[in-house]
């Protein structure tokens, strides 16, 4: 049971990381029709930047730092490269975000090294934020913060007692990345700028018409979903592992998670995060494979059947590929995506 | 169906109570209309009636919410554009859509490669296809874009690209042909010339046009079709839609008197 | 009556003669460059010719941009390699030379399957989603380790059977010359499907995707056979990849290779023929020379791309053929003075850039060496701020000369330009 709860906040927790990074990266794109190729290594900057500065100053101000530096950066880019491209169409745009996805990872792999750094916690988020104490007898209880050591043994060893701490890293995770969604939802809702923002949504030439300097809110936006990407790059360099890989491990899954949300559409990104981080998560956890199945049906296997690797697979050694394999399914039965709005 | 055998066939084009709804908004308001075989008709009506959007329902570009579209007798309704153009349906654009890196001959000649009965077929060389090559020269003799054959067709003055537009259309070979305001853009001398153009290219063959020139549309059109608010108000010969009280009072009005001085080309 | 056109006319001596000397140079190649690394750089030229050119079936001739083409020179280079082991068996009767056609149709076989997919969708969804199943085959390398040999890969044997004529193929020579056969007729075959109806209607669908559907084709079904066709090719490649190298790993269908596959198919240019064969060739320089020269090729490739991008699109190919149009107008002489500026400061800027990243990757990867390090003929100290003052001056007055330089060649660019538009005016007139 308690597998399931924390299992579960795991996966929202990730899932909510995925939409911190693809809701920028719908954003984008729905604005300006750039698929941003470099929206994961945004993300890694973020990540090794928050890293530097807390190293430097801590952690906190790294986690306000890091993101304006990328969202500066990314401004920057936008302006000097990405603009003298619009004319040429989407496939150069793509292209452009493809070669600074390359030229980010060399520069961080030249300045951070090629090898994972060590970019901790603060103090306050290290350990777990509860313990869900399940206890053979007593049932389920709840303690805040690390349980102590008396609780998770019982005095009687044929009674099990299973501590499953939550960490404090994830749901700090969670709790900025819902702030952030209310941010971005009250600004674009409520904020004359949001005004400005949803309408270049999906009347750029007439909001420009109409004399918003169109130019500028792009960059603008560019440099916000830099930023939004930065943001997630400090937490997730915080709590999973801050190494040159990173981007290319959460890229291919954010493009997957657009894709199968519905390209533009922010609540189809929103359901298809939560979906993928959860059953990802999920999958992960899980050790089943054909063979159980088969034990649990009943059913003999041969022993060379046992042995053929696709028989073997655990669901955990199959949770990398279940996002493609989502994607598959969703260009099969539902093309437009989830929630898809527009039909490109 | 419902008529004599004979009025089946008579009909190129025939739209029954055809409807078209996007979200809440109903855009095509129940249109009824049959064109015989050979007609030229003008469609006509203010900006927002319904006349693209009739255009792309007939042409498949979408399907309509309701309603039957027949072509030659048989139903295209739903079906999609290359369906409908290989049964015999061409189009133009309002906003011109042609292949902006291939040359003027290549445009034509892809054009024509269907309606020949080449499929997706790679083995056989474009410059051995002998009746494709002959007909793009005949389609470019007839556009007058004999000089330019090695253009780029994005290198194109805006009025030889509506002129290699209208080629497109009519190069497979469509016994009905759907022009979508064929002379937009253009100043009053390249619209006579243009609409002498459209006369011989469209020979014998059933016509459709959107038109704003008044001149053009009582030059050109056997039939006028004024659609306004998303129905059909009139269907019917120039001078009786000239008449027509209906039709002065929701779209001619002074248009008409000037038409009626000027005379028409 | 329609007046008689061909279209080689002018250029069918011309084409004979392109065609000849393209045969020469493969054939003679390495008889000029002998060394073994040459000839091995030559054999994965030929093969990288063939998978570029293949890559820009679907890129610059129907404007798919694809992140995933590794995967069907990939799966054939597999399906090669274990049809060449059952060769080695016995229980597959074919000769090893016709083992990049058992890749070329498997790289069809995947494409049909996958392409059905992938197709359905055109533009930047298309992209994702050929991304989406780049990754999903890289994962499942890692997982069926029967077909896909785990860590170790999958290795083989190509010196099977009795040597043919004396043709075993254990020599690299000969090798080569097997996939220059190769080399030869696939570009063959390649140039002439843009020369078919299917070709030319691909390219109406590059150009406009949705009139060609009101011309009467289906635009997903060109897309899609057009997605299969380069699949073959890209099997082809593949297959002659693993007699080449008689071992494949999972990176020949890694996202590295994709993107190379994109990276230097652009960077020949998209949008002409002969452009991924620069592609190919400048791919295959890269990997295999510039990575020993510098530890920092990545970036600069990277950068160099970035500034293809914004200011060369259609490749190098493009820059040859804009130079060439202005050559047959005579004017190219013009041009001299300000391509001699532009290469003399952009050498500056280069070597000021490259010594500062020399020194900065010296620095990161090789602390344990010591501070000096030679570049170019030059002993640097990364500890020496001299050096590194020195470096940044290079690099700045490199930049402001370039920058001047640039703005003198734009401005005669412009003039030849219109100079070119009056010529053609003129000579329409005659």
């Amino acid at each position: 049971m308690e597998f399931f709860i924390i299992s579960m906040l795991n996966g929202l927790s990730y899932g909510l990381l995925l939409f911190m990074l693809s809701s920028g990266l719908t954003l984008i794109f729905s604005m300006m029709g750039v698929l941003n190729f470099a929206h994961a290594s945004f993300y890694m900057l973020g990540a090794y930047i928050g890293y530097s500065i807390a190293q430097l100053v801590g952690f906190w101000p790294g986690l306000v730092l890091a993101p304006l530096v990328v969202g500066m950066l990314g401004g920057v880019f936008e302006r000097l490269a990405l603009r003298k491209v619009h004319k040429y169409g989407h496939v150069p745009e793509l292209l452009i975000t493809f070669g600074l996805s390359y030229i980010i990872l060399e520069l961080v792999q030249l300045i951070w090294g090629r090898t994972a750094v060590e970019f901790r916690p603060p103090e306050l988020l290290q350990g777990p934020m509860f313990t869900l104490i399940h206890h053979a007898v007593e049932g389920l209880s709840l303690v805040w913060g690390a349980a102590p050591a008396e609780l998770c043994q019982a005095a009687d060893t044929a009674v099990r007692v299973v501590c499953s701490p939550f960490p404090a890293t994830r749901g700090f995770m969670m709790l900025v990345a819902v702030c952030m969604l209310i941010a971005l939802w009250l600004m674009l809702t409520r904020s004359r700028i949001g005004l400005v923002i949803q309408a270049a949504l999906t009347h750029p030439e007439m909001a420009e018409a109409l004399g918003h300097n169109v130019p500028r809110v792009f960059m603008l936006v560019f440099g916000a979903g830099a930023a939004l990407a930065g943001l997630g790059g400090v937490i997730g360099g915080s709590t999973f592992v801050t190494e040159p890989a990173m981007a290319a491990t959460v890229g291919s899954v954010i493009f997957v998670v657009v894709v199968v949300g519905g390209l533009g559409s922010l609540s189809g990104a929103f359901l298809a995060s939560v979906l993928i981080g959860v059953i990802q998560t999920f999958a992960v956890a899980v050790d089943y494979s054909f063979i159980t199945l088969a034990q649990q049906l009943g059913i003999e296997l041969s022993d060379a059947t046992k042995n053929n690797s696709v028989v073997k697979l655990t669901l955990s050694q199959v949770a990398p590929i279940l996002p493609y394999l989502f994607l598959v399914l969703i260009l099969i039965f539902r093309p437009k995506g989830l929630l898809g709005t527009r039909d490109e | 169906m419902s008529g004599s055998p004979d009025m089946k066939t008579a009909y190129a084009l025939e739209l029954k109570d055809v409807r078209k709804s996007f979200g809440k908004t109903e855009i095509i308001r129940g249109v009824n209309l049959a064109v015989q075989a050979g007609e030229r008709v003008a469609v006509i009506g203010p900006n927002g009636a319904g006349k693209s959007t009739l255009f792309n329902l007939i042409s498949g570009r979408f399907g309509p919410s309701s309603g039957e579209v027949l072509l030659h007798g048989q139903r295209i309704d739903g079906k999609k554009p290359y369906e409908i153009n290989r049964m015999g349906l061409s189009r133009s654009f309002q906003i011109t859509n042609i292949f902006p890196k291939l040359s003027v001959f290549e445009n034509l000649r892809c054009a024509v490669l269907w309606s020949l009965g080449y499929r997706y077929t790679f083995f056989k060389f474009l410059a051995d296809l002998e009746d494709a090559n002959d007909r793009t020269e005949q389609l470019l003799e007839m556009i007058r874009l004999e000089k330019k054959r090695d253009v780029l067709a994005m290198n194109l003055t805006y009025a030889e690209q509506r002129a290699l537009e209208i080629g497109i259309t009519i190069a497979g070979g469509a016994s009905v042909i759907l022009l979508d305001e064929p002379t937009a853009g253009m100043s009053k001398s390249e619209t006579a010339r243009f609409i002498h153009l459209i006369r011989e290219v469209t020979e014998g063959k059933t016509l459709l046009t959107v038109e704003h020139d008044m001149g053009v549309v009582f030059g050109l059109a056997d039939k006028i079709a004024v659609v306004v608010y998303g129905e059909v108000i009139a269907f019917d010969t120039p001078e009786a839609v000239r008449a027509n009280a209906k039709v002065q009072e929701a779209y001619l009005g002074s248009t008409v008197a000037d038409a009626q001085a000027g005379g028409s080309t | 009556m329609a007046t008689q056109y061909y279209e080689f006319k002018p250029y069918n001596v011309g084409r004979w003669i392109v065609w000849g000397f393209f045969a020469l140079i493969l054939f003679l190649a390495p008889k000029v460059f002998t060394s073994s690394l040459s000839v091995t750089m030559l054999s994965q030229m030929g093969i990288a010719i063939i998978a570029c050119l293949s890559y820009n079936m679907l890129l610059g001739q129907g404007g798919m941009l694809s992140f995933g083409h590794a995967v069907y020179s990939g799966l054939g280079s597999y399906m090669a390699i274990h049809a060449l082991n059952m060769v080695s068996k016995g229980t597959l009767p074919i000769p090893v030379s016709l083992l990049p056609i058992v890749g070329g149709f498997a790289g069809l076989g995947f494409a049909v399957l996958f392409g059905f997919v992938t197709t359905r969708k055109a533009g930047t969804p298309f992209a994702m989603i050929t991304l989406g199943m780049a990754e999903l085959v890289f994962a499942m390398s890692l997982m069926f380790s029967e077909f896909f040999g785990g860590e170790a890969g999958v290795s083989g044997n190509r010196v099977v059977g009795q040597p043919f004529f004396g043709i075993s193929f254990g020599p690299s020579t000969q090798v080569y010359y097997l996939i220059a056969v190769y080399t030869f007729v696939c570009v063959a075959l390649m140039f002439a499907f843009t020369r078919t109806p299917l070709g030319r209607i691909l390219n109406a669908v590059r150009d406009n995707p949705e009139r060609v559907e009101f011309i009467g084709y289906n635009t997903q079904r060109v897309r899609y056979m057009a997605f299969i066709i380069s699949g073959f090719f890209a099997g082809i490649a593949g297959g002659l990849g693993t007699i080449l190298f008689e071992i494949v790993t999972a990176e020949v269908v890694g996202a590295h290779r994709s993107g190379a596959y994109l990276l230097f198919t652009f960077l020949g240019g998209a949008t002409f023929f002969f452009g991924p064969i620069i592609g190919g060739v400048l791919m295959v320089l890269a990997s295999v020379l510039l990575s020993e020269l510098t530890k920092a090729w990545l970036l600069y490739l990277g950068l160099i791309f970035l500034f293809m991008v914004m200011y060369a699109p259609g490749g190098i190919a493009s820059l040859i053929m804009m130079n060439l149009r202005v050559a047959s107008f005579g004017f190219l002489r013009k041009l001299w003075v300000s391509y001699l500026g532009l290469a003399v400061s952009a050498l500056v800027l280069l070597l000021g850039a490259a010594v500062m990243i020399e020194m900065v990757y010296h620095l990161q990867l090789n602390a344990a060496m010591g501070p000096t390090l030679r570049f170019v003929g030059i002993d640097l100290n990364t500890q020496s701020l001299d050096h590194w003052f020195g470096a940044i001056f290079v690099l700045l007055t490199g930049l402001g000369l370039f920058e001047l330089c640039r703005r003198h060649y734009q401005h005669d660019w412009g003039v030849i330009q219109e100079d070119i538009e009056k010529e053609i005016k003129r000579r329409e007139t005659l």
